[in-house]
């Protein structure tokens, strides 16, 4: 028995004298996990999501969320005896008249918005490894959910202060409920109880904020936390690993101390940002007031994609019996958004059905292996960057010299052509990256060492890799293509029709790769020559 | 004299004779152009006197402007007519540096200033005797420090300026490559007659619009949020969540995976 696992032990034994879980903790606190810093990326989530509640609970406590009109009396100068809502009079007396306040109120939003990165980071991790693949489909579902999640709540936090920009923020949103189709506006009037901006909203949404949308994280998470526990957490390839084992440390006392002092890390680093980076001054955007605007008025990064995808669409508007449809909000803030979650939730099926896999897979794929999958990837990511990217344009505008009609036409067309670009390229890469991993397997690492032979030719010392490193770069799946057949046994054409050959043509894309070196191979050339 | 010239043109074929003419050459034409180019400079400052401002303002008129906006200010084609702008829209694009362009770009942007105080007033001065308009504000008529109001500036600045100039003063772009530029470090006497001259595609804001008392007090905010310290920390440039999340993605989640890394590392 290793050390750590009988200090595992021990603690479970002590707990065990005393409630009778010993077997439970033994095996619980035993439990091994892979050591990878990508694997921390969730951990960065998760204690961002604690920092969160703790900060919160601390707004909460001098937090009025309420739009009844008060004057300011507080002692920021500069609006002094304006008229304001009680829930800006609040946030601004927690910035200026509370102990600690505007550093909590700092912290808050910087950990909001390092949950969201670090989400983004997770989700891109899983994905770009093919994490999400049988049996963790649920789990990736979940994960979207709290993405999803994520940016409502945000959105709701960065809407409570009912300063300038939070309320112009939530104009938008309702200018997107309205824009559904004849329903837009009873639910806009129902959402805000009556006329934009009324007295209903913040308090309603303070609701939302900080009990309905934080009970469905606790419950998500627990349950995301609880599959990865009992699914057991995915490894990299590499000598000694399998489908059917796990290698890393156990969690008592290893991941317990590792874990544990990154929680510190994590609200260091974000106390770090709070106490030295200003974040949503509010006083400087002042009260909410219907009539105001300030230019460049951006929502928070995880919304500033759909800022920019409404921002880039062009004006159309139809007038159908009797009811507008908006299409220029319609579009780009509903119909896109929604058909890519879809899309998102629905891709570990996807994948599945293209390439006709349904076996259980616990090591994960290197980015490179599996190009159409890191294709797709990357041309997602590409998508919503050149939207992100027009949802600065006007600070892109200003500090680049540049105009902004230029940056929406750049949108416009690059949203189309620049994402089948990335495919194609990303994937080339992938293959010639594959390429240069099968001549490492072959030929060995390059050392720069130039020798001369006795007559004369010049020859480049290739180092052979170690046993343990060709195994890496050659133990990936080499799948194959699935076979539609043109007729089937009685002689019928095509039995699967267009939906078989649609099928058959992905799963041709998607196992394209070069073959990895076989052991024949390798062998031929083991003597070494150079 | 003539055995002089004797003397030089014994070294006329020396090797180092082509070289030297050269060099002279090249110091006589420099310093030809240097005087040359000095001449208007030095002979603006000989009129000088007050009675004559107007005159004066006339002939560096005619010297630096006329080329684009007209012997009689009447305009042409790439610049307006000036009939009417008044003094102060001269005393605003001129003391800016706004005025004369350094190119035919977008919109004329604020640089150092190429003529002097008295040149500017010469030229306002001139500018206002074609025809009238808003005259030059004086700094002392600026009282803002004892009349204006700084929360109600700050409402007025929301209401009227934000939309273009952003919530704290900082600018924003306009559509073409236009903008609002920064009202941050704008001396208060420039303020004063952008507001109510309208320079660029800024609109007038007449004192029927905005009281010359409300126009105080937006200065008087202006001047506090100039001069309001960082009060949450470093600023990020007072533009909201844009470089907020530039920050997040960087040195946030950067310094975060970057210690993950670190606790990952293989002990070797």
């Amino acid at each position: 028995m290793k050390k750590a696992e009988r200090i595992g032990g021990n603690v479970a034994s002590y707990v065990d004298d005393r409630t009778g879980a010993a077997k439970w903790l033994r095996k619980n606190l035993t439990k091994v996990f892979p050591d990878h810093w990508s694997f921390m990326l969730g951990e960065i989530v998760l204690y961002s999501f604690v920092i969160l509640l703790l900060s919160g609970t601390f707004l909460t406590f001098w937090f009025d969320p309420s739009q009844r009109e008060v004057v300011y009396e507080g002692s920021y100068e500069p609006l002094q005896d304006i008229k304001m809502s009680a829930a800006y009079a609040s946030a601004l007396h927690i910035s200026f008249d509370v102990r600690g306040g505007l550093l909590m109120r700092q912290i808050h939003h910087w950990s909001a918005l390092l949950f969201m990165a670090g989400m983004i980071a997770h989700l891109m991790r899983v994905f770009f490894t093919g994490a999400f693949r049988k049996p963790r489909e649920a789990n990736w579902l979940i994960g979207v959910g709290l993405v999803t999640l994520g940016i409502v709540e945000g959105f709701l936090g960065y809407s409570l202060p009912d300063d300038l920009l939070s309320g112009t923020g939530v104009r938008i949103a309702e200018a997107i409920i309205q824009a559904l189709p004849v329903v837009g506006s009873y639910l806009a009037f129902f959402a805000f109880g009556g006329a934009f901006p009324g007295e209903a909203f913040i308090p309603r949404i303070y609701t939302v904020h900080v009990l309905l949308l934080p009970a469905a994280f606790l419950a998500l998470i627990t349950i995301h936390l609880m599959l990865v526990w009992y699914q057991k957490h995915t490894q990299y390839p590499g000598p000694g690993r399998t489908e059917k084992n796990v290698v890393g440390y156990p969690l008592m006392p290893i991941y317990m101390a590792k874990a544990g002092g990154f929680f510190f890390i994590v609200f260091g680093v974000t106390a770090l940002l709070g106490a030295l980076a200003s974040i949503n001054p509010i006083w400087l955007y002042g009260p909410y007031n219907p009539g105001q605007v300030s230019a460049g008025s951006q929502p928070d990064f995880y919304m500033g994609w759909l800022d920019g995808l409404v921002r880039m669409f062009p004006p159309l508007e139809s007038y159908v019996l009797g009811y507008t449809i908006s299409w220029n909000i319609l579009i780009p803030g509903l119909i896109i958004p929604g058909i890519l979650f879809t899309l998102m939730a629905l891709y570990p099926f996807i994948e599945s059905w293209m390439t006709g896999d349904k076996s259980e897979h616990h090591l994960l794929d290197r980015p490179r292996n599996n190009p159409n999958r890191t294709a797709i990837g990357a041309m997602s990511l590409s998508f919503v960057l050149v939207t992100l990217i027009n949802g600065g344009n006007d600070l892109l505008a200003t500090h680049f010299d540049l105009t902004i009609n230029q940056i929406m036409w750049f949108s416009r067309i690059g949203v189309i052509v620049i994402p089948p670009l990335v495919f194609v390229i990303t994937k080339r890469i992938c293959l010639s990256l594959q390429r240069a991993d099968r001549e490492k397997v072959l030929h060995g690492r390059e050392t720069g060492r130039l020798v001369m032979l006795p007559h004369g030719e010049f020859v480049e010392i290739h180092e052979e890799l170690t046993p343990a490193e060709k195994f890496t770069l050659t133990q990936h799946l080499q799948p194959k293509a699935l076979v539609v057949p043109d007729t089937d046994a009685n002689g019928v054409k095509n039995p699967q029709g267009i939906k078989g050959k649609i099928r058959a043509r992905f799963s041709q894309a998607h196992v394209e790769q070069i073959p990895a070196p076989t052991e024949s191979e390798a062998k031929a050339l083991g003597s070494g020559h150079h | 004299m003539n055995s002089g010239i004797k003397k030089i043109s014994r070294y006329r074929r020396h090797r180092f004779a082509g070289p030297a003419l050269l060099i002279v050459a090249l110091i006589t034409l420099g310093t030809t152009f240097q005087v040359a180019s000095a001449v208007p400079s030095s002979s603006e400052k000989e009129i000088a006197p007050k009675s004559t401002l107007i005159e004066e303002g006339k002939r560096i008129f005619n010297f630096g402007c006329s080329t684009c906006h007209g012997l009689n200010l009447e305009g042409s084609g790439i610049a307006p007519s000036l009939i009417g702008v008044g003094g102060a829209s001269v005393d605003f694009q001129v003391g800016t540096g706004r005025m004369p362009m350094a190119d035919m770009s977008q919109q004329a942007m604020r640089k150092e200033p190429v003529y002097t105080e008295e040149e500017t007033a010469a030229l306002a001065a001139y500018v206002a005797s074609l025809a009238p308009g808003p005259a030059v504000i004086n700094e002392a008529q600026i009282t803002y420090e004892r009349d204006g109001n700084t929360a109600e500036g700050g409402e007025l600045f929301r209401t009227n300026c934000a939309m273009c100039h952003n919530f704290a003063g900082q600018g924003g772009a306009l559509t073409q490559g236009k903008y609002a530029p920064t009202v941050m470090g704008v001396d208060v006497k420039h303020i004063y007659e952008a507001m109510i001259t309208g320079p660029q595609s800024m609109p007038v804001f007449s004192d029927k619009t905005i009281t010359p008392a409300e126009k105080l007090s937006i200065i008087k905010w202006i001047k506090a949020a100039e001069n309001e310290p960082n009060l949450g920390g470093a600023s990020l440039g007072r533009v909201g969540p844009v470089t907020e999340g530039l920050l997040v993605w960087t040195l946030g989640l950067g310094l975060l995976i970057g210690i993950a890394v670190w606790l990952t590392v293989k002990a070797k």
